[in-house]
């Protein structure tokens, strides 16, 4: 499985070098300035356009000539050509001309069955022919698909017959189209739902297809008031990506926050997008939001309404209130009203912004703050930024200056990326720019990246033991590449000793572990610092030295021979073993209730994952981290509410129960059914025990005479659509907030559904009583260790697992080469019952071990050495 | 008789497969003349250096070097064609032979190629291999004027199928489009090889090989190692690889990428080395054997073979070097829309 770091969920499409969207820049083609015309698609490309679409149609114009001309233009601006090209026109005659202008894989837009379906097929078959993806527009011979049955039956008949010619599917994307609402005719009044609706069903019906569509068509009734149509904009966008909308040509800079949006124009805007009649209410949805919308005329008649005390400040000191304070609601008209006072736009950034946060960073470095305000600060600043940006561009300035230059990736096989998304936004919060690569990030795309970027530091980032691997593998790419940029290496699952031992002898040049975010900023600032650098890595240098001497010469405790210590292991009380399940096999749980998951949430963790120390609820009232973990607890409780009350997300799981047998050290599944036995083989300690302590190992848990063993998967399902909203608003607050909550929710659905095995499928525990800080210290009868975990180190026995589960079907979790689960907050393992089983760590095993193990495991003794290096030498 | 892509793929699951190695150096061992070049054909030009047009003029000379590397364990030659198109042989004048040079090479390594075939059984193949011309559809040659194009892509297309259709009547089995410095040019070679297919009436596989053109894995259009092949993904070539370019060790980083995100036959043929300041190739055979060995200890190729400076010799060293090791097990990747531009773009999954 390979993954590419322009990976996205929704994809902005950018707009502006469409001369039917923007004025401008049709004035720029008519003139024939085909030089400023390119200046237009670079800044759209360095604004985070992620396609561009190419549209010449225009009256006046010899469209053919204008697209190849472009096209080729900007085939020769490297800054421009590395995204793909939408090319996009209702001609043929211009899309197949501008075909044979593109190098790379470009997104036709559009072919319909508009002309009958000879014609759709024979565009269709050029588009493969020159290798494009295509939008196909709801349209066939009687006209454009307006209700949602239209659209329905338009796309699913263009997909059939898409399919009789080998066009690939997944290179469909239908735009069934956006039709304005709220225009005072009452037949459009369903326009939106009808959209929403049908992509839901057509992406039922035609599997891997996408969706677009042009977002300024749906306000066109508003036109001059851009406060009602970016919040119509963003409501609709609210709705239409959880339904599958995964592309929109819009300008990204002019969304609106959904949860910012004024409450009474947002609900009139969902009033009138969801077709919503008030009860009670004498006017319609649309004549509500008419009337409202003459409020938003003109540029102060919103800030009136805000009617709070340090609104009347200076700006400035506005600005850095809302920096400090993270509230984002009026930073862009604050940011515009500082723009319009200085010479420059980048004096907005370089000034008052930097400084209000540096006031963020002092706080934060002195521990006034807390990683979720900064992390909420960041978004501030984020859209204080965006809305600058083209400003700049348009100046031709250099950016901002900033104090250094982080790549920064998860690497390959890993999907984890709270942590990182963390780091990333302290170091910003301190001046640091950061090229996030993103999650499974091959280590040639981190180099390259590095490189193009003039990255002056790469910073890594993984949660599962194989990341090690993976980060040992950039090291040495690195060192093969002859780079000497500094390498910071974070993660859960690293640790100084392993960066010492393994990745450091990888690159000579310096490699840093960096423990948590709150060390990322030291750490980097001392790498950029031109007197304190060398001293600074000399110092990681020899500690890393010295660990390696410590392990090479001594340290490390011996280990018994595996004989030994399988004759050492642990005996269970035979006459305790519990009986049999009252329900054996598969239980499938497609939708397990949320609201009921979140009484079973252990929150002391994430507290833990934004870097707040304490148990709960004692955090709430701890007079150093209290407040901020209240509010964050509290903005936490209200996400929830949405996440239940709006459905953002759904617990998916499955366990089973099968019999089974000891065999040494593995056991063994019977699959009555299927008529296969299936081996488990598990690590056994190995390290030297005092006298009356046995070498443990999970096999030890179960009866050689027959027995009875059990799995589970759990999976959070339905994350990705919200994330791609957050990203799309630049808000990294609640990005991570969410993340950390649903992984909040695998971990409680594990433990619920533990409770369910040991109460009911197994039964060993009818009665058992516990409460909720009971079951978190683990009180109960009965074990759930999970592969990659210390009782079971070997992420390899996932696959196994999950195929004995079928969980792919079952509980929708999957696997990625380095046997991260997917989505990202799941969590699997295996059930041992008996009351004596308990959690422990098998460390260090020795050489013998591994070449037993690698034949019970049915590989060969390299792959094994591969999965457990973490327990070896 | 199964379909010889059939063949190629049944034969590239149990071992590492050998093509050919170069012709050009092949052919200046063996110090030809004008007359030999020329032979009785009457061109006005100058012929010394018109390599292709030997399947015309020497033809023994074309057939010897196809059997030697037949000889050194290659189960691929390629025919002798690479400038065999109208703009290239414009240069000597020989534009009106293109169609019969390239009949002649393919027809010349068929017979090669069934006769090895005949004698121990074991099928070979003949790829017909196509150049890039010295035409680029993505540059302007003029700095002044970035948007100027010598030739447009259906001249270009017409100038491939010329040449594809003629290599598939003479007996190619496959059509090599190699040395792609220019994406574009290449989707101008697959869209070619398409309408040769209806005019020929059979399928012709396509090998499709890129060139790098600096170490950081780009070609000349710019396109990275993975952006080249969602660009080219859709002519579903039966193998995908790297030639030409630098040499293996220069290589190496990108057979790793191409290897993991390739779900087709992988084929990388590099050069012996890097020049020396005497512009020869000087590499070992063992050298360069050794080199490609690593990649296919690594599980990342299918087939190996030489380009510029490479001989039998280096050949025969590859087919010893790699004997014996399992072949590249070919990926199962996710159903994704891959776009590209000179960088790839891969949208999330479809729901």
């Amino acid at each position: 499985m390979t993954a590419t770091l322009s990976s996205s969920s929704f994809v902005n499409i950018g707009e502006r070098t469409n001369v039917t969207g923007s004025a401008a820049f049709k004035r720029l083609i008519l003139a024939d300035d085909f030089t400023a015309a390119v200046e237009v698609a670079r800044q759209q490309v360095e604004n985070g356009a992620q396609v561009i679409d190419v549209n010449m149609d225009e009256g006046l114009l010899d469209a053919t000539r204008a697209m190849t001309t472009f096209l080729k233009l900007i085939a020769a601006e490297p800054d421009i050509a590395r995204v793909p090209v939408m090319i996009d026109s209702s001609k043929w005659e211009v899309i197949e001309a501008g075909l044979k202008c593109v190098p790379g894989k470009p997104i036709v837009n559009s072919i319909s069955m508009k002309e009958g379906e000879e014609a759709f097929l024979d565009h269709a078959r050029k588009c493969m022919a020159y290798g494009a993806a295509v939008v196909v527009m709801a349209f066939d011979e009687v006209g454009q698909a307006d209700t949602k049955d239209r659209k329905i039956e338009i796309c699913e008949r263009a997909y059939k017959l898409l399919m009789t010619i080998g066009f690939p599917p997944e290179d469909i994307i239908f735009d069934p189209n956006i039709f304005a609402v709220a225009t005072g005719l009452e037949e459009h009044d369903n326009y939106a739902v009808d959209f929403i609706e049908a992509v839901k069903e057509i992406r039922v019906r035609c599997p891997h297809v996408h969706f677009s569509g042009g977002l300024s068509n749906l306000s066109f009734g508003f036109r001059g008031n851009e406060t009602v149509r970016r919040a119509m904009h963003s409501v609709f966008l609210y709705h239409a990506i959880p339904a599958g909308l995964d592309m929109a040509i819009v300008n990204a800079g002019q969304l609106d926050v959904y949860d910012t949006i004024d409450p009474e124009l947002r609900t009139a805007c969902e009033d009138v997008i969801l077709n919503r009649k008030v009860e009670g209410e004498e006017l319609s949805p649309t004549e509500r939001l008419i009337a409202l919308a003459e409020r938003y005329k003109g540029s102060n008649a919103a800030q009136e309404k805000a009617a709070e005390e340090w609104r009347g400040w200076p700006v400035e000191k506005r600005l850095e209130h809302a920096l400090v304070k993270g509230i984002d609601a009026h930073v862009v008209d604050d940011t515009e009203e500082m723009r319009l006072l200085m010479d420059r736009p980048i004096e907005v950034i370089e000034g008052p912004l930097m400084d209000g946060m540096n006031v963020v960073g002092d706080l934060f470095g002195s521990g006034k703050m807390f990683l979720p305000q900064v992390v909420k600060s960041a978004r501030v600043m984020k859209k204080a930024v965006a809305h600058l940006l083209p400003f700049i561009e348009a100046a031709k300035e250099p950016g901002a200056k900033g104090k250094g230059k982080v790549v920064m990736a998860t690497v390959k096989g890993d999907v984890h990326d709270i942590g990182k998304n963390i780091v990333g936004v302290v170091l910003q919060c301190n001046g640091f720019e950061i090229v996030d690569l993103g999650v499974m990030v091959p280590w040639s795309k981190i180099l390259e990246a590095a490189n193009e970027n003039d990255a002056d530091m790469i910073g890594l980032s993984g949660l599962i033991t194989p990341s090690l691997d993976e980060m040992v593998t950039v090291a040495e790419e690195m060192q093969r590449a002859g780079m000497t940029m500094p390498l910071l290496i974070g993660g859960a699952t690293t640790s100084k000793v392993h960066t010492a031992l393994r990745i450091d002898p990888a690159y000579q040049g310096p490699v840093l572990h960096v423990l948590d975010a709150s060390r990322a900023v030291g750490v980097a600032t001392s790498l950029v610092s031109d007197t304190g650098r060398d001293a600074f890595v000399r110092g990681y240098k020899s500690d890393y030295e010295h660990i390696r001497d410590v392990r090479a010469n001594k340290g490390q405790s011996a280990l018994v021979p595996i004989d030994d210590a399988r004759a050492n292991g642990f005996v269970v009380d035979e006459h305790i073993r519990p009986f049999p399940p009252e329900k054996p096999g598969v239980h499938v749980f497609d939708n397990w209730d949320l609201a009921e998951l979140v009484e079973w949430f252990d929150w002391t963790p994430f507290f833990r994952a934004w870097e707040l120390a304490g148990n709960f609820p004692a955090i709430l009232d701890d007079d150093i981290v209290g407040e901020s973990a209240t509010n964050l607890y509290a903005d936490a409780r209200a996400m929830l509410e949405k996440i239940i009350g709006e459905g953002w997300l759904h617990a998916r799981g499955v366990a089973a129960l099968w019999p089974c047998r000891r065999e040494g050290d593995d056991v063994i599944i019977h699959l009555a059914e299927e008529e296969r036995h299936v081996r488990i083989p598990f690590l056994r300690q190995q390290i030297a025990k005092r006298e009356g302590r046995p070498n443990m190992c999970l096999a030890d848990f179960v009866s050689h005479d027959g027995d009875w063993i059990g799995g589970f998967s759990v999976a959070i399902h339905g994350i990705e659509p919200h994330l791609a909203r957050f990203k799309a608003a630049h808000d990294d607050y609640s990005d991570i907030l969410l993340k950390a909550l649903a992984d909040r929710f695998a971990e409680a659905f594990a433990e619920r559904l533990h409770a369910h095995v040991r109460t009911d499928l197994w039964g060993y525990a009818p009665a058992e009583q516990l409460t909720p800080e009971a079951i978190i210290k683990e009180e109960y009868r009965g074990i759930r260790p999970a592969p990659g975990y210390p009782a079971c180190p070997d992420h390899s026995l996932k696959p196994i697992l999950f195929d004995l589960l079928d969980a792919g079907a079952n509980s929708g979790a999957t696997l990625t080469e380095s046997f991260a689960m997917l989505p990202t907050a799941a969590v699997s393992g295996f059930y041992f019952g008996h009351p004596d089983a308990s959690y422990f760590g098998v460390a260090r095993v020795g050489e013998d071990q591994l070449a037993d193990y690698a034949v019970r495991r049915g590989v060969d003794i390299e792959t094994a050495r591969r999965w457990l290096r973490p327990n070896l030498d | 008789m199964i379909s010889a892509r059939e063949a190629l793929i049944a034969a590239a699951k149990d071992r590492i497969l050998l093509t050919d190695g170069g012709w050009g150096t092949q052919i200046q061992l063996r110090k030809l003349g004008e007359a030999d070049y020329a032979g009785s054909l009457g061109l006005g030009h100058d012929q010394k250096g018109n390599n292709d047009i030997l399947a015309l003029t020497r033809q023994d000379v074309v057939t010897a070097i196809g059997e030697a590397y037949l000889a050194a364990g290659s189960d691929i030659v390629s025919t002798n064609t690479f400038s065999a198109n109208r703009i290239s042989q414009a240069d000597y004048g020989a534009e009106a032979l293109v169609a019969d040079i390239n009949h002649e090479s393919a027809r010349l390594g068929r017979e090669a190629a069934d006769k090895f075939a005949a004698q121990d059984g074991r099928r070979r193949f003949v790829a017909g291999a196509v150049g890039p011309t010295n035409k680029t559809l993505s540059l302007s040659p003029d700095v002044n004027n970035p948007g100027y194009r010598e030739i447009d892509f259906d001249e270009l297309k017409d100038v491939y199928r010329e040449q594809v259709i003629a290599l598939a009547e003479g007996g190619a089995d496959f059509i090599l489009i190699e040395t792609i410095f220019d994406t574009l040019n290449a989707k101008a070679g697959i869209a070619a090889t398409l309408e040769a297919e209806a005019k020929v009436g059979r399928e012709l596989p396509l090998m499709i090989s890129m060139t790098l053109t600096d170490l950081s894995g780009r070609n000349l259009s710019g396109h990275t190692v993975e952006a080249f092949w969602y660009a080219v993904r859709h002519a579903k070539p039966l193998t995908l690889g790297l030639n030409c370019s630098f040499g293996a060790a220069q290589l190496r980083p990108h057979v790793r990428v191409l290897s993991d995100l390739a779900d087709t036959l992988v084929m990388v043929y590099p050069n012996a080395g890097l020049p020396n300041e005497l512009g020869e190739y000087d590499e070992l055979p063992d050298t360069t054997a050794a080199l490609v060995r690593e990649w296919a200890d690594h599980g990342q190729v299918n087939i190996l073979g030489g380009c510029c400076g490479s001989t039998p010799a280096h050949i025969a060293a590859m087919a010893k070097a790699v004997q014996g090791l399992p072949a590249r097990r070919i990926p199962e990747v996710p159903v994704r829309t891959r776009l590209a531009g000179l960088e790839p773009f891969t949208m999330a999954a479809a729901s």
